[in-house]
C-alpha cells in the first residue's frame, strides 16, 4: 500500500518543474506558453500523454487549416445568461465575464463559438460524478454558449464559482475557475482552457494551473477585475481576453 | 498577381495557455446527434469508431473526440447547424438532415468507446480528429485515414512515416462501411502509440 500523496509532495514537484523550466530559459530555450502534456504533479497526465514527439506538419493544404462554423441555429438567447436559465435566481455572487478573442496577429475572431461550464457558487458541478458534498443549486446549471461579435467580443452573465476539492492528492483543492472552449477560423486554433479569478489563495497549490510553468503565460489565465464592467446593484465585472494559438498558414485566410 | 501582405504573429500577443477539459464537461460539451455528421439515412454513410486507450492499455471513459472534415464534394467551408437548438426550450434537436456541417463531437462511453457516422471526405483521404480528456493538459490532433479512400498511397504525411507508425493512422476494415480507429494516447508495448500532429 502506498502512502497518500500530500500537498507537500505535490508542491515540491511543482517547484522542481518550475526550476527545470527556468533552467531551460537560461539555456536559451524558447518560451513555452502551453503546459507540458507530461506534467507529473497532475497525476492524471502520467498515463495519458504521448511519449513520442508530435509530428510537425507544414502542409499548406491541410484540412486543419480550415474549421467548423456555427451560427444562429446553434445558440439561443438565454445561453449566455447563466442566471436566467431557471425559474429562480441562483445563489452566489453575480458576475459578468467578457473579453475579446483574437488570433496571434491581433485580428478579432468573429462569429465563432465560445462555450463555458463551471461549478456553482458552492463549488459543485451539476454532474453525477461530482460527489463533493456541497449543495446543488436548482437554479443553476453552469453551462453557457455564445458567438463572438464583429469585434471578437464574447460576454456571459453568471455567478462566481466556488473552489472545490479533488483527489489528485490529500487536501487538493481547485481554485475557482470557469472552463472555456473556443473555436477559431482553423481547427488547428482550437482551444480548451480555464479562466481563474484574481488573488485566489489556492493558485500556488494547484497543479493544473501550475502546469503552465511560464510565469507570464500563467498570469494570462487570470481575469482582471474591472470596476467599469460592474453593473450598479446587479453584478461585478471581470475582463478576460483570449489569444488563440495556431499555425501561421491560417493568417492567409481572410474574413470569417 | 501579387499576394496581399498579411500580418504575422505579433510579439505582444502571446497565446492563452491550454488547460485540461477536466472530468465535468459532460453536461456542457456533448450534444444530441453530435456523432451523426452524415444526414440520416444517407446511403454512403460510414461509421468510424474505436477505443481511446491510455499507456496501460486501459480504456479512457472521459475523453471528447471532435471530428472536422471536408464535405464529399471537397468543400471545406463547413456549415452551421451541428448543434441545432429548439428556440422554445433551448434543447438540442439534432441536425436538420440536409446540411453537411463537417463537424462532429462525441464523448467516450464508460468503456472508452466512441463512434461517429459520417460521409467520406472529398479531396483528402482522412478526417481530422482532436482529442480532449481529463489528464490531457493540451489537446491532441490526429487523423483517421480511411483504408479504402483514394489518395491513400500518395498521401505525403503517410508516406513519410515508417510502416508501424503509419498503421496507427489508417482505419481497420470491419464489416462494409465500418471503420475501426483506436487512439492510443501513450504507447503500451507491444502496442504502438498513435501518431499525433503538430500544426505549428
Ligand atoms: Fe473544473
Amino acid at each position: 500500500m502506498t502512502t497518500p500523496l500530500t500537498q507537500g509532495d505535490i508542491t515540491a514537484e511543482i517547484h522542481e518543474a518550475h526550476q527545470r523550466y527556468a533552467g531551460h530559459l537560461t539555456a536559451g530555450g524558447p518560451v513555452r506558453p502551453h503546459p507540458d502534456r507530461d506534467y507529473a504533479p497532475y497525476r492524471s497526465s502520467v498515463l495519458r500523454h504521448p511519449k513520442r514527439p508530435l509530428l510537425p506538419t507544414g502542409d499548406p493544404e491541410a484540412v486543419e487549416l480550415t474549421g467548423p462554423v456555427f451560427g444562429v441555429t446553434d445558440v439561443t438567447e438565454l445561453d449566455s445568461d447563466l442566471v436566467r436559465q431557471h425559474p429562480g435566481e441562483p445563489l452566489g455572487e453575480r458576475i459578468t465575464v467578457t473579453g475579446r478573442v483574437l488570433d496571434r496577429s491581433g485580428r478579432p475572431v468573429r462569429g465563432q463559438l465560445v462555450e463555458i461550464w463551471q461549478a456553482n457558487a458552492s463549488g459543485r458541478y451539476a454532474h453525477q460524478r461530482d460527489q463533493h458534498p456541497a449543495p446543488l443549486d436548482p437554479n443553476f446549471t453552469g453551462v453557457g454558449r455564445c458567438l463572438t461579435d464583429d469585434q471578437g467580443v464574447y460576454s456571459f452573465v453568471t455567478v462566481k464559482p466556488g473552489a472545490y476539492p479533488w483527489r489528485n492528492h490529500t487536501n487538493a483543492w481547485r481554485p475557482a475557475h470557469i472552463h472555456f472552449s473556443l473555436f477559431g477560423s482553423a481547427f488547428a486554433q482550437r482551444l480548451i482552457t480555464q479562466m481563474y479569478f484574481p488573488g485566489d489563495p489556492l493558485f500556488a497549490y494547484d497543479p493544473i494551473l501550475q502546469s503552465v510553468t511560464d510565469d507570464a503565460a500563467r498570469d494570462r489565465l487570470v481575469a482582471t477585475y474591472d470596476h467599469d464592467l460592474s453593473t450598479p446593484e446587479w453584478s461585478l465585472g471581470y475582463r478576460w481576453d483570449i489569444v488563440l494559438d495556431g499555425p501561421s498558414a491560417t493568417w492567409i485566410e481572410e474574413g470569417r | 498577381m501579387s499576394r496581399p501582405t498579411l500580418p504575422g504573429p505579433r510579439a505582444d500577443l502571446a497565446p492563452t495557455p491550454s488547460q485540461t477539459v477536466g472530468p465535468f464537461y459532460g453536461y456542457a460539451l456533448p450534444f444530441l446527434g453530435g456523432g451523426d455528421i452524415a444526414p440520416a439515412g444517407h446511403p454512403e454513410t460510414v461509421t468510424l469508431h474505436g477505443y481511446v486507450l491510455d499507456g496501460a492499455g486501459t480504456p479512457v471513459p472521459d475523453a471528447v473526440i471532435e471530428v472536422w472534415q471536408p464535405a464529399p464534394d471537397g468543400s471545406r467551408d463547413g456549415a452551421p447547424g451541428s448543434m441545432r437548438r429548439d428556440p422554445v426550450d433551448g434543447a438540442f434537436i439534432g441536425r436538420n438532415g440536409l446540411v453537411f456541417t463537417g463537424f462532429g463531437r462525441v464523448d467516450t462511453d464508460a468503456d472508452g468507446h466512441f463512434a461517429v457516422r459520417t460521409l467520406p471526405p472529398g479531396g483528402v483521404p482522412y478526417v481530422s480528429l482532436a482529442v480532449f480528456a481529463r489528464g490531457l493538459l493540451h489537446h491532441l490532433y490526429t487523423r483517421a485515414y480511411l483504408h479504402d479512400a483514394s489518395g491513400l498511397t500518395t498521401d505525403p504525411l503517410l508516406a513519410a512515416l515508417p510502416a508501424e507508425r503509419r498503421a496507427t493512422l489508417v482505419t481497420t476494415p470491419e464489416r462494409a462501411g465500418v471503420h475501426r480507429f483506436d487512439i492510443r494516447l501513450q504507447g503500451d508495448a507491444p502496442h504502438e502509440e498513435t501518431v499525433f500532429l503538430d500544426f505549428g
